[in-house]
């Protein structure tokens, strides 16, 4: 039982940072309709300036108060990887709106490729180690929980709750709400549709960066590859829960993190991830929207 | 420039793709006014509409509001020189609530006057106010009519375009939402521009009024006068009278 629970907590932290990044998926696509590939590497870049922002720090400001060092590695993070999708959007996504809907798919894979193989020529190959940040745990009987565990999870819940707020009370959240519902009507209503889906972008990868900087500290190590394996489970957590599904997103990372994370436990690791991607094979045969999906999104 | 026209729209072309809809359009209408146009299925009036805000922008031609030409600015910005259009199909969005969908409306003011304005439509349209929460989907056709006319009037419009309000509903509906429209120019001087298949109730109500063939205007003339005009009777009012 103990075990189970152990594998539980564990679970839900990854859920959380695959939820963070499924957000990300899910409100492109809800926006204009198209799987942003380049994603996954969004959420590895993130990871990277996280850790390139903690060199910086470390090595100019020896005992720096690690709260606050976690906290430029999450703004700055933000901030960079932001910039960076914002930028995708700008040149490789948006020039392409209204042309045949394949394109800024190919573009978004274009994309994906250009930025792992540009971490990887810069940054090398090989896996990057940052040390322990926090190493804090506490017992509970035979259970343990880690504070990375418990800033990962409490982070989560609050830029989900800030999130949540945005998107249902705030003007710019109706305006993507609306954009995302019908594009046209909403320019006829004086809403400025290319910033709203900028500003969609912006926030996706935000979510990401910290989602790279967690999983960075969570596990301590920074790869060029990233964006792939972890960002392609985050994708399956979106269509899990229902591409362009809100709580979709997060129902869909916390369910993707706790398979893994009981799978891992109770078969064989190897075979964690194939059985992340036998779920994706299966939602997409059996159930293309997903839990929480609607079932065909009208796109004008 | 209380001599200009508020609208005025001279020899606009409007294509998609290589098919032209707009064959060289000129229609004005004026401050105070309700202009209304009417025509068979097909023959442009909707593009018109949809030309006067930008999307589709006209190839050739001007749309002058204002005294500003606009034909070639984007639809959100011409959306905020307060001309506000109730669309052909409502465009209701269907997953927000009838109060965000108001909310919309409002959004050029950043919802100021929202309270004020909302409490108008609300004793406008008495339905609106019992729905409030309910989601825009969720509405009966008439319901989003009123809801669609209403949003289009929470932006504080200039020019009020209405593109068939009628369609498809029941007459009794038909008539509150045409008193709703005469009663707002009447006590506020909103200027009206209307597209119209229920031409005799259309042209009763208007100033004045154009036809539109083919994507080229044929007629125009006072309400009135179209509603005597026998070539008009005979093709948009006789059977079709309600
Ligand atoms: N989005 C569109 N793409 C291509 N053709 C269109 C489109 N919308 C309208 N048309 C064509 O333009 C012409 C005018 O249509 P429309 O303005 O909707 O007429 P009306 O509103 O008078 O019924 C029609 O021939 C119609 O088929
Ligand atoms: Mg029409």
């Amino acid at each position: 039982m103990e075990y189970f629970i152990q594998q539980l907590i564990n679970g839900l932290t990854l859920g959380s940072i695959y939820g963070l990044v499924a957000i990300g998926y899910t409100m492109v696509y809800g926006i204009i309709g198209m799987i942003n590939f380049a994603h996954g590497d969004i959420f590895m870049l993130g990871g990277f300036a996280a850790l390139i922002i903690f060199l910086i720090l470390t090595s100019f400001f020896a005992g720096i108060p690690v709260a606050l060092l976690l906290l430029v590695m999450l703004v700055v993070g933000m901030l960079m990887t932001g910039l960076w999708n914002w930028t995708i959007e700008r040149v490789a996504y948006r020039p392409l709106r209204g042309s045949f809907r394949l394109a800024p798919l190919i573009t978004a894979i274009g994309m994906s490729i250009v930025l792992s193989n540009f971490i990887q020529v810069t940054q090398g190959p090989r896996n990057k180690p940052i040390p322990q940040l926090v190493s804090d745990t506490y017992h509970f009987g035979a259970i343990t929980i880690s504070l990375k565990q418990i800033i990962i999870v409490l982070l989560t819940v609050v830029l989900l709750a800030a999130f949540w707020y945005i998107v249902n009370k705030t003007p710019l959240g109706r305006a993507q709400r609306a954009t995302e519902q019908d594009r046209k009507m909403a320019a006829l209503l004086g809403v400025d549709v290319d910033r709203t889906i900028s500003i969609t972008f912006i926030m996706g990868a935000a979510l990401a960066a910290v989602a790279g900087t967690m999983y960075l500290m969570y596990y301590g190590v920074a790869s060029f590859n990233d964006g792939f394996i972890p960002g392609v489970k985050a994708f399956t957590a979106a269509v899990l829960g229902g591409i362009g599904s809100l709580p979709g997103a997060v129902l869909g990372g916390l369910l993707i993190g706790l398979i893994e994370s009981l799978w891992s436990a109770y078969f064989t690791i190897a075979y964690k991830d194939v059985a992340t991607f036998a779920i994706l094979a299966f939602v997409l045969i059996f159930k293309p929207t997903g839990i929480l999906g609607r079932p065909e999104v009208e796109k004008v | 420039m209380a001599g200009e026209p508020l609208l005025k729209v001279q020899g606009v072309e409007t294509y998609y793709g290589n098919i032209r809809a707009l064959a060289g359009v000129d229609v004005e209408v004026n401050r105070g006014e309700i202009v209304s146009l009417i025509g068979a299925n097909g023959a442009g009036k909707s593009t018109l509409m949809m030309t006067i805000c930008g999307s589709p922008q006209a190839r050739s031609g001007s749309v002058i509001f204002d005294g500003e030409d606009i034909t070639r600015q984007p639809t959100h910005l011409i959306a905020r020189r307060r001309i506000s259009q109730s669309p052909e199909g409502r465009r209701i969005f269907p997953r927000m609530t009838v109060l965000e969908n108001l909310q919309m409306g409002a959004g050029l003011d950043n919802l100021k006057y929202f309270k004020e304005d909302v409490e108008k439509i609300f004793t406008l349209f008495p339905r609106l106010k019992e729905r409030q929460s309910q989601r825009g989907g969720t509405l009966s056709g008439g319901e989003q009519q009123m809801l669609s006319i209403g949003r289009a009037l929470m932006a504080r419009p200039k020019l009020l375009l209405l593109d068939e309000p009628s369609l498809g509903l029941a007459p009794l509906i038909v008539k509150s939402i045409f008193a709703a429209i005469k009663k707002l120019n009447q006590e506020e001087g909103l200027t009206v521009f209307l597209v119209e298949q229920n031409a005799f109730a259309a042209l009763k109500l208007s100033d004045r009024g154009y036809v539109m063939v083919n994507g080229k205007v044929t007629m125009a003339g006072t309400g009135k006068e179209l509603l005597a005009n026998p070539e008009v009777r005979a093709a948009y009012l006789e059977g079709g009278r309600h």
